[in-house]
């Protein structure tokens, strides 16, 4: 057993939380809603107008943290109300999907747990599994209903020995992904580590062979093609999270 | 003829700041509303991009989500402060529907007086019509940002994407209520200068 490492105090991340977020959210902004709403504002560079965008999606994310509710679940479905074809969503198109050996493939555990050792498919298989029907939402507005299995995070946090009052949970993928959830919503009950759709093992295009799979939040923190999970305290950001979309992503 | 009334503003100075604070909000949640929409369109169209604020999903999202704060807060303060000061009662109960017809067909006919700081019943109509539309297009608007957490509601409006149409034809109800409204005012400017500088009230005539 590896000693726990120090905590991370929130308030020593501010500055790092900032940075991140220091990515100019408004592009393009010649429209007619900016010309007419932000008359008076200096258009070439809009760094005031970032910087209240910004600050408005922190206290957005603090009023989802409020809101959010570990026993309220999200609803589930009869199979006949999956969504077939299913849609594939990445940052990236179809053809260009990653393909790894699930035979050799680990994930890799660190930060505060306890054990960080990898561990296999064969190894996570023998967790305890939970299935579910549910909504997938996706920050564009359109949304599907699929079948996912694995085993639920909350398990398999504490089965690492994680130290389950760090603020976050932390995800990257071997296609360049990367997401983070905060630790409530992690240990809530429908978020899970999954190994199969519509009961099958997951395919690439489906984030093979371990994604994780959160109906609580907007489609883009079901991150797939899993490579390692971090439990930290400090702001471990992500992939579109740096780029402006909220990091709490509650739905 | 009944007496004159004493000179009253046509629009109290909380009316005046409560409706141009709601036309910025409005106008944010429209405009970047209409670049959302764009992501992923639900009927066979898009909205010009030049139309659009943000310019990318996440910035517009970024003033959806923080304009949402302005107009809810306005939105309550006027419904608190209709209520509380009888302006609802007195100048939005709904009309006879045989007034409506009498003022629709004047309105029509280019021939129905409009006396600043009364309310005739096609006004009594749209506007009271306008609050509860916008009313509605906040409910929807909670209903698809928090679906599970307030589950309730998005299970009243018919699931999330039921709610996402309603949504969508709120923003549509609102848009037409904004051209008619406009081009009332263009037909009669001085309604324009009651709403921003302090004017009294046109005398009451005899009906």
């Amino acid at each position: 057993m590896s000693p726990k490492p120090p905590i991370v105090r929130h308030d020593d991340l501010k500055p790092g939380f900032a940075r991140l977020r220091r990515r100019g959210l408004l592009r393009g902004s010649f429209s007619l809603g900016a010309l007419t709403l932000l008359t008076g504002c200096d258009l070439s560079t809009h760094s005031g107008v970032d910087a209240a965008l910004e600050a408005m999606l922190r206290f957005d994310d603090r009023i989802q943290e409020a809101l959010f509710d570990k026993s309220r679940l999200a609803e589930t479905y009869p199979a006949s109300a999956i969504t077939h074809p299913f849609r594939f969503n990445a940052y990236y198109p179809e053809w260009q999907v990653r393909i790894i050996d699930p035979a050799t493939w680990r994930l890799g555990v660190s930060g505060l747990v306890r054990e960080t050792r990898a561990w296999s498919v064969a190894d996570l298989r023998a967790l305890p599994q939970q299935s579910q029907i549910t909504r997938h939402i996706c920050i564009e507005g359109w949304s599907q209903i699929g079948q996912w299995s694995g085993v639920p995070l909350h398990v398999f946090l504490k089965r690492i020995g994680a130290d389950l009052r760090a603020k976050y949970v932390s995800f990257t993928c071997f296609d360049g992904y990367s997401t983070s959830i905060d630790m409530p919503s992690a240990l809530q009950s429908q978020t899970i580590l999954a190994l199969d759709f519509e009961s099958k093992p997951l395919t690439p295009e489906w984030g093979a062979p371990l994604r994780l799979r959160i109906p609580t939040k907007l489609g883009y923190k079901s991150a797939k093609n899993l490579q390692s999970i971090a439990v930290t305290n400090k702001y471990p950001g992500g992939y579109w999270e740096n780029q402006g979309y909220d990091w709490f992503a509650g739905v | 003829m009944r007496p004159l009334r004493s000179a009253r503003p046509a629009h109290p100075v909380p009316i005046r700041i409560m409706h141009w604070i709601g036309v910025y909000a409005i106008g944010c949640m429209m405009f970047s509303g209409w670049e959302i929409y764009d992501a992923s369109p639900s009927l066979p169209f898009l909205f010009p991009q030049w139309t659009g604020l943000g310019g990318w999903l996440g910035g517009a999202l970024a003033w959806h989500l923080s304009a949402m704060w302005l107009l809810f807060a306005d939105g309550l303060a006027y419904l608190a402060y209709g209520i509380a000061t009888g302006h609802f009662r007195r100048d939005l109960a709904p009309p006879h529907p045989r007034e409506v017809g009498r003022d629709l067909g004047a309105a029509l006919r280019f021939a129905l007086p409009h006396r600043i700081g009364h309310y005739n019943a096609v006004q009594r109509l749209l506007y009271a019509g306008i609050i509860i539309v916008i009313t509605f297009a906040v409910a929807t608007g909670l209903a698809i940002w928090k679906p599970v957490q307030f589950g309730w509601l998005t299970g009243l409006f018919g699931g999330y994407p039921i709610a996402r149409g309603i949504h969508l034809a709120m923003m549509g109800l609102i848009a037409t209520f904004v051209v008619i409204h406009v081009t009332l005012v263009a037909f009669y400017p001085r309604t324009l200068v009651s709403m921003i500088a302090n004017t009294s009230a046109d005398p009451e005539t005899t009906p």
